[in-house]
């Protein structure tokens, strides 16, 4: 197949028949970035079953997450909705104390309309803890993007600056639901002291952001420069949140806030005058949810998954606050430079995403930077406005490297896109487990794209581990003689296979 | 609603997903949300398939909550058809589609006059059976559905074989060492001269189900599934089965003579009389009984142990570690609440106490309390097991991809005894030599903060405590520590000193 050059992106879409994980599966990582929130998944024994096995060893470390299994007495309306999750929900607080509980809503929750929008703030205040609702449907979302539900959810939790006038203001009664008024005590003025009391006074006082890691003084080597408060969306492994923090702090710009962050007591504070940037590509409903909701304005940057998305992402925040960055590109040049062992590998390799994440247009753009052919980029959901920088600096991407632009599939078929794989033979198909070892015993090499969920892919060090998990099964292919062989009966293979590896010996 | 995040049986569909994923050349499609398919994941990584899992989605967005599938299921159905000529497609309706009640049933007919493979709904209610449960009534439904269309067809064959022949029902993917299992069991019964007619449904094809009446009786390897198979069998064609696991010297050999029985039943001008091949497998090809009578066994002679899995494996289990090895069952206990009565039969004099549960919290409190040497479960309990430092052989599912084995590990058979030899001893001389080492103050960094699971321990240990309780050697550690906490408990003392340690040992006199 003949690939034409294109000089723009073409969309199309397919009919939706794919693998991808459920988008409860998002507890696994939230439970342990947030580390005072109890998960409560309201489903079936369907949803259990996939979360326990998705969730494999995660299991047996008593994770901070549950599932309230509806049984038929729940389904036929013969039990209260109200009286059971009340039940559930004391128990939980009795057990683990947590600090908010996230009840996830399934696709039997959707089905049956059981109203938990309704019944969460009537239950919030009888049992005193914040319950935040996520509607996590396997109806409407693929995977990554119940993260965005829930910080969709969480982003009307956040406090705002008026919430200390008079003015009535919704999240000001939530938090007086909750009995949260130590927040309300210390935010005086303007003046915002971190709230948890695990940070130390030291950092209160040199107005340290809450959600650095304890102890990091970074911040106090540069110079800040005035700029209107910037809070960055998107759950991230804490060492991460500083590697950004940090990027952005030699550019003389403070972050103000991290939604999610470390606690749910430590949510940054939203406003009119506070600008958002995202750092993951599938969280569109939280960009909705913070300009619409809470007025904030929107940098819509690429993403700094890549040295070039980071760079791009880096430079889009300072163009916004009117910075003129400096030392990027030297410091984008210099990280190129420490991977050109990898880049060798995949430089001319071409790579198909069938897609499950909503990683796979920011993925694409830093592969086809690194100097591969992009055939085919399959993608769950794609939100045009929410990636338009990053759909942008693909196709400059593109037309810069001189390679053909990619296919992109929305909703994609998983079984038209095996025959399409069979006729382009890709050197690289990143797809998901389901599909992994069948194709890889036809001889097709393959990369688990789960991996670049749980991976740390973001920032200018990052880019590294991004290239090790891509180069990975090519690396294989060098070791093993006969990983190109196919596996499979039907073609004869047991005789190339023998013959093979007694070349080996 | 209940509160929970683990289950030892999955949900209804996967038990079908099982069977017809089993079968060669038939292909189901689930009637699903999206993300739903995670069978296909477990199968391509446990089983480590190298075949695309015959599963298909066809998904409930939320344009068929409002207005129904419509034409989707049925284009779903004759698409798949005319891409992979399945011999059979089968709807698997999900928790999903049991709340929409949408008339499935329909579907399958309107596809069925369209397609050219056979097209079945299975008949599974997500809310009212498990995984199990489900995989046995959907092999009964696909098997009742070919004998009739064959018999309609008057193509059904029912002559015997000449020589004496068998079904082995109830291999399946994603079973515990199944694989491995079938295989013993072809050897076993070639070794008896009787001819394997066919084996369903892993690798079976749906279009030879009609030779099934062929073979002279059924065997059911497994109490959970093939057991509904194999009544209808006997009802419509009057085929014997034997339902003994042959898992055990004892139990295999009762196997065998059941089967002797069935042949001398069915055939009254042989005298079938296996007595010899019994004998001669018992005292030189397993190595089982030799072994329960070495040294090594006799150490292991009243050792506590605690079996929970599913009923066939927990019963026979029980009765190996019992029987055979003279070790104590503290209790035996299973999941699969629906088949409680039998397994309390079974394990009737074979141990100190039966728990029927499929909360593993339960089952992990009773292990603490009972503080065996030894476990023998699920991937669950030999998670408790490492909390608690007690060792674990894994003797059921649910399982983790290490009981997907590489090499030959069947628990059937004779070559089964021998397996369930090893597994025993490896798991009470691990538990042994690490109790000898801390004795001899050998490994002891890590520390055990509690041995009670679901509850987390208030009470504060100081320095000088904690070195004293270390003192202490390995195997009653748990013991001391678990009695001073009690003791503390009852007098309202939250820091626990040396003093109060001693104080505790007072008290109970020891």
């Amino acid at each position: 197949m003949s690939i034409a050059q294109n000089d723009s992106l073409k969309f199309e879409c397919e009919t939706g028949n794919y693998h991808t994980f459920c988008p409860i599966s998002c507890v696994s990582w939230l439970y342990q970035k947030i580390e005072d929130s109890f998960f409560l998944v309201i489903g079936t024994k369907t949803c259990g079953y996939f979360l326990q096995n998705a969730l494999g060893v995660m299991i047996f470390a008593e994770p901070r997450y549950a599932m309230a299994e509806l049984e038929e007495a729940d389904i036929s309306a013969q039990l209260n909705d109200y009286k059971e999750l009340k039940r559930l929900c004391l128990q939980i607080k009795q057990d683990r104390n947590p600090s908010v509980i996230v009840w996830i809503g399934t696709c039997t929750t959707e089905i049956i309309k059981m109203d938990l929008e309704g019944m969460a703030p009537r239950l919030e205040v009888e049992i005193g803890i914040p319950i935040v609702v996520a509607r996590a449907n396997g109806l409407d979302y693929a995977f990554t993007q119940g993260e965005d539900t829930v910080l969709a959810a969480m982003a009307n939790r956040c406090p705002s600056k008026e919430c200390n006038q008079d003015n009535d203001n919704s999240s000001k009664s939530v938090v007086k639901n909750t009995g949260e008024t130590k927040t309300l005590d210390i935010m005086q003025g303007n003046e915002v002291l971190p709230i948890s009391s695990d940070i130390s006074v030291k950092n209160a006082l040199t107005k340290m952001p809450s959600v650095l890691p304890q102890g990091s003084n970074l911040v106090q080597d540069f110079e800040q420069q005035e700029h209107p408060s910037l809070v960055l969306f998107g759950s991230l492994p804490s060492t991460v949140v500083s590697v950004l923090t940090l990027e952005l702090n030699k550019q003389g710009i403070n972050v103000a806030g991290w939604l999610p962050s470390q606690r749910y007591s430590d949510l940054p504070i939203l406003g009119e005058d506070v600008y958002v940037c995202g750092v993951n590509p599938y969280l569109s409903r939280t960009a909705m949810t913070l300009m619409r909701r809470k007025k904030c304005k929107l940098i819509n940057a690429p993403f700094p998954i890549g040295p070039d998305g980071t760079r791009a992402w880096v430079e889009k925040i300072c163009q916004v606050f009117g910075i003129i960055p400096k030392g990027l590109e030297e410091r984008e040049i210099k990280i190129w430079q420490s991977l050109e062992d990898y880049l060798s590998l995949v430089r001319g390799k071409s790579v198909f995403f069938m897609g499950d994440n909503l990683l796979e247009i920011s993925l694409a753009r830093f592969l086809t930077r690194c100097g591969m052919v992009v055939y085919e980029c399959g993608v769950p959901y794609l939100d045009k406005r929410y990636q338009a920088a990053e759909l942008n600096l693909l196709e400059k991407t593109c037309l810069e490297m001189n390679v053909p632009m990619p296919r992109i599939v929305e909703k994609p078929d998983n079984y038209y896109q095996v025959q399409r794989i069979r006729e382009l033979q890709p050197d690289l198909v990143i797809t998901g487990m389901a599909l992994s070892n069948p194709l890889e015993a036809r001889g097709i090499t393959t990369k688990w794209s789960v991996e670049f969920t749980f991976a740390q892919i973001h920032g200018f060090s990052n880019s590294r581990d991004i290239l090790e998990l891509v180069t990975r099964p090519l690396r294989r292919n060098q070791i093993q003689h006969f990983s190109a062989k196919s596996l499979v009966k039907s073609t004869g293979v047991t005789k190339t296979l023998s013959r093979d590896v007694s070349l080996m010996n | 609603m209940k509160l929970a995040y683990w289950m030892y049986a999955g949900p209804a569909h996967i038990g079908t997903l099982r069977v017809a994923s089993s079968f060669k050349n038939v292909h189901a499609i689930m009637h699903a949300p999206l993300g739903d398919d995670y069978f296909n994941v477990m199968r391509s990584m446990l089983e480590r398939e190298r075949d695309f899992t015959p599963v298909t989605t066809s998904i409930v967005d939320r344009h068929v909550l409002a207005r129904g599938s419509q034409e989707k299921v049925v284009e779903n159905i004759t698409r798949k058809d005319k891409e992979d000529h399945p011999d059979l497609i089968l709807l698997t309706p999900t928790c999903t589609s049991s709340i929409l009640q949408e008339d499935l049933q329909n579907f399958v007919d309107r596809a069925a006059m369209e397609a050219n493979s056979d097209v079945l709904l299975a008949d599974v209610n997500h809310y009212r059976v498990n995984e199990l449960q489900a995989a046995d009534r959907t092999l009964e439904q696909i098997v009742r559905f070919y004998i009739q269309k064959a018999k309609k067809q008057n193509s059904l064959v029912t002559n015997k074989t000449i020589r004496p022949s068998v079904n082995i029902l109830g291999i399946f993917t994603l079973g515990f060492h199944n694989q491995h299992d079938c295989r013993e069991l072809k050897i076993l019964l070639n070794d008896l001269g009787i001819e394997v007619n066919e084996v369903i449904p892993e690798g079976g094809s749906v279009l030879n189900l009609k030779n099934l009446p062929k073979a002279w009786f059924n065997i059911v390897p497994y109490r959970e599934i093939g057991l509904m198979t194999a009544v209808y069998l006997e009802k419509e064609h009057q085929m014997p089965y034997v339902d003994i696991t042959a898992m055990g010297i004892i139990q295999t050999e009762a196997f065998i003579r059941q089967i002797a029985k069935v042949l001398n039943f069915l055939d009254k001008s042989k005298n079938y009389n296996f007595d010899h091949y019994i004998d001669q497998q018992t005292r030189f090809v397993s190595q089982a009984a030799w072994f329960a009578r070495s040294i090594d066994c006799q150490n292991l002679t009243g050792k506590k142990a605690v079996v929970f899995g599913d009923a066939t494996h927990a019963v026979a289990m029980t009765k190996i570690l019992v029987r055979e090895m003279g070790i104590r069952v503290a209790c035996a206990g299973t999941y699969c609440q629906h088949d409680a009565d039998w397994f309390r039969e079974q394990v009737w004099g074979f141990c100190d106490e039966v728990l029927i549960t499929d909360d593993h919290t339960q089952v992990g409190d009773m292990i603490a309390r009972v503080e065996p040497s030894a476990i023998f479960g699920t991937q669950m309990e030999r998670h408790v097991g490492k909390r608690l430092d007690i060792p674990c052989g894994v003797i059921s599912a649910p399982v983790h991809i290490q009981n997907f084995p590489l090499g030959y590990r069947p628990f059937l058979g004779y070559e089964g005894t021998n397996q369930i030899a090893d597994l025993v001893y490896n798991s009470f001389t691990l538990g042994m030599e690490d109790h000898l080492l801390e004795i001899f103050g050998g490994h002891d960094s890590k520390e055990v903060i509690t041995k009670s699971l679901s509850t987390q321990s208030e009470l504060n240990w100081t320095i000088d405590a904690i070195a004293e309780l270390n003192k202490i050697p390995g195997f009653v550690r748990g013991k001391i520590k678990r009695n001073t906490e009690k003791f503390a408990r009852q007098n309202s003392i939250t820091d626990i000193s040396v003093d109060v340690m001693y104080a505790a040992k007072e008290s109970v006199g020891a």
